[in-house]
């Protein structure tokens, strides 16, 4: 009888090892004659089980975790092949681990579950479902589709979707574009990898439905070098996607037209700002524009183009497959269905978790999160990326939506939650976020290029203990300066971070450091 | 541990590999012309070229610019733009320390300060035996399971400088064990 195993082959169980599991699994069913069928699957994005190892029974799928290389001897010695749940790494059935019991898997509903390349996996399980109905339907009949699910950009800019896509639509006929932003480079996201990684044929049928829906024939993933193995996988994926007739100038036979390529990012992280993005992809300098002219107007190469986060073109399946006011009936108020949350930093449970708008920061931080990895006490939250505010505890009882966070000056962005014990020092963070603009910057605007440069210098005044009232008045002045007057939110959103810590955490920021001013 | 003894070692000269092209403009030119004309060529060729030669060589620019209808002044401008290019030739393996937050919430900080110490280099400067070039990077998607730190396209998580010498030690093992002897 063949027992299937399976071992996730996404860059975070890379990065602990899975490979190395992979092999010593191989090793000893080939030493014991059990007949192996090895899957390289996604990951669930249950991080801090990583690798987590399955394995298929009659009963369904058992898992293991984490599973370092040298406990895989051990682990088969108590019945691994056979579904033993007498070791101590065993977490019983994967689908009944309260982490992801608890979760409403709408978008990721597949991560983990299949092989990522394999296009029967995607199939079996209603992938290319939403392109079949698509394909029934005009492109204002797949808008209203998107228009009645209420989604709004999951980049972090928030903007619904659906009158982005009307705005395209209603251009003149000719060249017109859909872009993927993939350059995910927010700390304390992954949710964009982990689609490219572990559902690629999702975000391939996304784009498809875009590019029916406007009149687009075709479209760009701009992808950060960063993700090396994003970009294997996904380009596996896109050729097995056109050799099967999901891709090209005859889609499935309707004689629709749609191409799609990747075009790999260089390590700038102002090109995830839309118009900075297509001035990369244009073979330029990252560098912002001014707006208008929108995107959706004169974007790529100066034709109406649609720029859309990875999650919110991933979204689209589902809501083409069920019916946009499914996806509706999740959320609240204006945020509707569901956000991908990414707990990182310092937590015990780090992973992905997919729910509906509306949980608290506390609950996602402690309920799912179990709290820190370091078991110190919680002291700040950065929502959001580096250009969020580090939230205290007062502010871990809101509900994430999008609204609800804009009320007290938070960022939900992305969906990173960066958790941090009580060792850091919120000085230095405040500083961090005034260095990475200066790093980042495009250079384009005076607050963004040069004001990151004044900020870390009066910061580090400020720590120094150098005229410190007076210098926290000019950190507050170049605050709102940066906020007011830079051209995008590199530069606007650099001192949201910088305003928090001043605001809830000024003692790490004034109390004096040992040794002399510096 | 494995120690690193010249802290200046950036722009070391070394002499090229054996495999090393006779005429690396010709395939410059090649690398451009296959790729120049589809839409937005500038990125895709210099990946290409960098992926070829581990850096852009200063030939590439006159090339480039006369294929794409440039001037030298916006290609030069373009390459120093993105962090990812470079215009020198980097140590045989490239380290890259992630620096951002959810990284810095469980000791990043003191991981780059190790990886510094222990490579005897600051960021962006190659081991005096042009073994390892270390680089910042501000996060490799690996945020729930850091400090992560990517060597070539390999991600590594929850690396402690215990575990990051252990992986410089395996690193330089293996070429030691490749070449049949550490260079002098």
């Amino acid at each position: 009888m063949t027992v299937t195993v399976y071992v996730p082959r996404d860059t975070t169980a890379l990065s602990l090892g899975a490979d190395q599991v992979a092999a010593r699994i191989e090793q000893a069913a080939a030493e014991r004659g059990v007949e192996l069928k090895l899957v390289r699957n996604g990951s669930r994005g249950l991080f801090w089980l990583e690798p987590l190892v399955e394995v298929d029974t009659g009963e369904g799928r058992l898992a293991y975790g984490p599973v370092m290389p040298e406990d895989v001897p051990a682990l088969v010695d108590a019945g691994l092949f056979d579904g033993g749940q007498t070791h101590a790494l065993a977490l019983g059935l994967t689908e009944e681990i309260p982490y992801l019991a608890r979760q409403q898997r709408l978008t990721f509903s597949r991560i983990g579950v299949t092989d990522p390349l394999s296009l029967d996996d995607y199939t079996g399980l209603r992938g290319f479902e939403g392109l079949k109905k698509a394909l029934t339907l005009d492109g204002q009949g797949i808008l209203d589709e998107v228009k009645a699910s209420g989604l709004r950009g999951r980049g972090g800019a928030a903007f619904p979707t659906a009158i982005k896509w009307q705005t395209v639509h209603d251009e003149p006929e000719g060249q017109k574009y859909i872009v993927c932003n993939a350059d995910e480079g927010d700390s304390g996201t992954f949710a964009d990898r982990l689609v490219m990684e572990c559902d690629p044929y999702m975000l391939i049928e996304g784009m498809t439905i875009a590019g029916l829906a406007v009149g687009a024939t075709q479209g760009y993933i701009y992808l950060r070098s960063e993700y090396p193995l994003a970009q294997k996988i996904f380009n596996e994926a896109l050729a097995r996607a056109y050799a099967a007739g999901y891709l090209g100038e005859d889609i499935l036979g309707s004689g629709r037209h749609f191409d799609l390529e990747v075009r790999l990012g260089a390590g700038a992280y102002i090109c995830g700002e839309e118009t900075s993005l297509l001035d990369s992809l244009e073979g330029k300098r990252g560098m912002v524009r001014a707006k208008p002219p929108l995107p959706a107007i004169q974007g790529l190469f100066g034709k109406p183009t649609v720029v859309n986060n990875v999650l919110s073109l991933a979204a689209v399946p589902f809501i083409l497959d069920q019916g946009g006011q499914a996806y509706a009936d999740y959320g609240m108020g204006k945020s509707r269905g569901t956000l991908a949350i990414q707990l990182a930093g310092n937590v015990k449970r780090g992973g992905l978790v997919e729910l509906a708008f509306g949980t608290t920061l506390r609950e996602l931080m402690e309920g799912f999160g179990g709290g820190t990895l370091s078991g110190r006490p919680l002291k700040a939250v950065q929502v959001g990326g580096p250009l969020g505010a580090y939230l205290p505890e007062s502010q871990w009882d809101n509900p994430v939506d999008y609204e609800g966070f804009a009320a007290f000056g938070g960022v939900v962005g992305h969906g990173g939650v960066v958790m941090f014990d009580d060792s850091v020092d919120m000085g230095e963070q405040a500083r961090f976020a005034m260095e990475f603009c200066t790093v980042e910057s495009c250079g384009k605007c005076t607050p963004c290029r040069i004001g990151s440069v004044r900020g870390v210098e009066v910061i580090d005044r400020i720590r120094a203990g150098e005229n410190r009232d007076a210098n926290l008045e000019l950190l507050s002045e170049l605050c709102e300066t940066m906020v007011d007057g830079s051209l995008c939110a590199m530069g606007g959103m650099t001192p949201f971070p910088v305003q928090s810590v001043l605001k809830h955490f000024p003692d790490d920021l004034t109390r004096s450091r040992g040794g002399a001013p510096c | 541990m494995y120690k690193h003894n010249n802290p200046s070692a950036e722009g070391l000269s070394t002499p090229p590999p054996d495999d090393q092209p006779q005429s690396q403009p010709e395939q410059i030119q090649q690398a451009v012309d296959s790729l120049k004309d589809q839409p937005g060529a500038m990125l895709p060729i210099l990946h290409a070229i960098q992926d070829r030669f581990g850096y852009i060589p200063d030939d590439a620019v006159p090339i480039i610019a006369e294929s794409l209808r440039h001037t030298r002044a916006e290609v030069h401008g373009i390459i120093s733009f993105y962090h990812h290019f470079r215009t020198h030739p980097a140590g045989r393996r490239v380290i890259q320390v992630c620096r951002a937050e959810a990284c810095q919430a469980v000791g990043a900080r003191a991981l780059e300060a190790h990886a510094k110490a222990s490579l005897g280099v600051d960021f962006h400067q190659t081991s005096a035996d042009n073994e390892f070039t270390l680089e910042p990077v501000y996060c490799l998607g690996n945020c729930a399971c850091g400090p992560s730190i990517r060597v070539g396209d390999d991600v590594h998580g929850r690396v402690t400088p215990a575990r990051f010498d252990a992986l410089v030690e395996d690193l330089t093992t293996s070429v030691v064990s490749l070449r049949g002897g550490m260079k002098p």
